[in-house]
């Protein structure tokens, strides 16, 4: 069974979001670091870019396949975990420390869900 | 065992050059190498042994059955191989003046008038060495197409999200954006998204019909006529053409363009065995965008031009030419009744070996399939914690070939299968026993066949640690 952090939001994609203040950690969900496998490479966004609701920022490159991640939110990508790039394996070791990237100037969200909400979500996908 | 560049002794020669008959030529001074280049030295019978060894550790499809799915890993005729090793094939060079090669031109010719037929469509370049370069050789046409036409809002390309991921990867080359169109329930591409999507942004869609599910698309007119109504160009991704081949044609479906893979449908070795090649073929009111050069006649030969909007070219010279020489081998051996036998007899081989199958694994997509089919383990892998993976491996131990694994993406835990017509109802009853026998194994000690293939000289490679730390070169 996937384990689903208290506290954080998550959406249909399996991102989930953590709110400090006004800047928002995107990360991946132990249900999709599961899904993709270990994962070898993690292409990660440029502070400064311009990210919309939906929008593709970063892809992650498992011994599987590359799948893009979506982007929960709208807004500007503040800091990004450079740690990733050198260490990917990071992403399913620790899923829920390791987060992908920062954004703020927040100006839009998408329909994200709550812990419970979301173990429900993952019930219903088997 | 050891690599070649281990096994190498100073000193030990070998002269593998035939004798020169021409007069030698000195090159000037500056462009004189001052040192050999160091070459592993190794005598003719260890590197004999070497090679051999090597083919003794791979799995080709003279091994055994290799249903990879959307591979195509069909039989490669022997007598293709002896038509390409002809010397009037093999002793010329490409900068020979077109006058003193017009047979092989010829060739280039007849397997283009053949393949536009098969194909529906009107002319055709073999310059793409595979598949992808053939995406994007089509991919520039589409772009030449609109802008000539003043037509430059036309940034997007819609793939379907079953695509192979080339389809998405050629199109970014080229400059457009990508927007994805998911897949309905019942595995087509699904209308009302596509229709959202439609507009005068579009400059074309790419699609592989069957799809990567084995599945015809039922809508296909619709989606071509949807997209030509938009103003976009329809691309037809050959991958999977065994299925259709002599039966239905992409030109006659709303396709402008198409590339196909003669390594996998037109029976010639690829997946380490040999070059591949990836013609393109175009409907008429494309050809002038062609790569360069063209065959076209004069009075009374066959010589090269470039079509007037040309994209230019993409590869040196005229492709991967004794491949398409044992594609028009094969083509010429089946004659127009046999290679539509060849896809009924492919549709026909993997619906037998589905309904072999369907009653322990879950298809991902019921009912008839075409060429291939797909199945998803995830229930396999809830119930008894055995991944695709760890069946595919399995399957090494028993001398088959694995599926595809882990593709498409939009089903979890995915084999696809696809036996291909070369294969005979015994190989395939064979081949069931053993995923049978492997399901069953599952359930009774999951623990061995996370621990399999135990048969094989090479067991399980780390891949993880392979695509974490790459190691491209032998420092010699």
């Amino acid at each position: 069974m996937s384990k689903v952090k208290e506290g954080l939001f998550y959406a249909k994609s399996h991102e989930w979001v953590e709110y400090t203040d006004d800047i928002v950690a995107i990360g991946l969900s132990d249900y999709a670091q599961e899904e993709l496998g270990d994962v070898v490479f993690v292409n990660l966004p440029e502070i400064g870019e311009k990210i919309s609701v939906g929008e593709a920022f970063c892809d992650v490159e498992s011994v599987k396949a590359v799948s893009d991640i979506i982007s929960p939110v709208a807004g500007e990508v503040v800091e990004i975990n450079d740690e990733l790039a050198d260490n990917p394996e990071m992403l399913n070791k620790d899923c829920y420390s390791s987060w992908i990237c920062k954004m703020g100037k927040i100006t839009a969200e998408g329909n994200l869900m709550d812990a419970k909400t979301y173990e429900k979500f993952l019930a219903e996908q088997k | 065992m050891q690599l070649i560049f281990e096994k190498s002794r100073e000193g030990i020669s070998q002269s593998i050059l035939p004798v020169c008959d021409v007069a030698k030529y000195q090159f000037a001074p500056q462009l004189q190498r001052q040192t050999a280049p160091r070459l592993p030295q190794v005598s003719e019978n260890e590197l004999s042994r070497h090679y051999s060894q090597l083919a003794r550790r791979s799995f080709g499809v003279n091994s055994g059955f290799y249903p990879l799915g959307s591979c195509t890993m069909k039989y490669n005729p022997k007598i293709d191989e002896e038509m390409a090793a002809l010397s009037g094939f093999t002793a010329i060079h490409p900068l020979q003046p077109p006058r003193t090669v017009q047979g092989c031109m010829q060739v280039l010719e007849l397997t283009g008038k053949l393949l536009c037929e098969i194909c529906g469509m009107d002319d055709m370049t073999f310059q793409p060495s595979a598949g992808a370069h053939g995406e994007f050789t089509g991919m520039m046409m589409i772009k030449a197409y609109h802008r000539l036409r003043g037509d430059l809002g036309r940034t997007k390309i819609i793939v379907p999200d079953s695509a192979h991921g080339t389809n998405p990867a050629s199109a970014a080359m080229n400059g457009f954006s990508i927007v994805n169109v998911p897949s309905a329930a019942d595995g087509c591409v699904d209308i009302e998204a596509l229709k959202s999507v439609l507009g005068d942004d579009v400059a074309g869609l790419m699609l592989t019909n069957p799809n990567t599910m084995g599945l015809f698309d039922k809508n296909i007119l619709q989606i071509t006529r949807l997209v030509h109504d938009a103003g976009g160009l329809n691309y037809y991704d050959g991958a999977n053409l065994n299925a259709i081949m002599g039966v239905v044609r992409p030109g006659d479906m709303g396709f402008d363009l198409i590339h196909l893979n003669l390594h996998k449908t037109f029976a010639t070795p690829h997946g380490g065995g040999g070059p591949g090649s990836g013609p393109v073929g175009c409907k008429k009111f494309l050809a002038d965008f062609l790569p360069a050069p063209v065959l076209y006649h004069t009075c009374c030969a066959l010589d090269f031009a470039a079509p007037p909007q040309s994209i230019g070219k993409v590869r040196a010279f005229w492709g991967n030419f004794l491949v398409i020489v044992k594609a028009l081998t094969y083509l010429l051996t089946l004659g127009g009744e046999g290679v539509k036998q060849a896809a009924q007899n492919a549709v026909l081989n993997a619906n037998y070996f589905k309904s072999l199958l369907e009653d322990d694994y879950d298809l991902a997509v019921p009912g008839i399939c075409m060429h291939e089919f797909v199945l998803s383990l995830e229930r396999l892998k809830k119930e008894t914690g055995v991944t695709a993976l760890d069946i595919a491996k399995g399957l090494l131990d028993c001398g088959v070939h694995p599926p595809t694994i882990y593709f498409p993406l939009i089903v979890h835990e995915a084999l696809m299968i696809e036996p291909t017509e070369t294969e005979s109802p015994e190989t395939m009853d064979e081949a069931a026993v053993c995923f049978k026998k492997l399901y069953k194994l599952a359930y009774k000690d999951p623990a061995s066949l996370h621990n399999s293939p135990q048969t094989t000289p090479i067991r399980r490679p780390d891949e993880v640690a392979a695509a974490r730390n790459l190691r491209l070169r032998y420092r010699f």
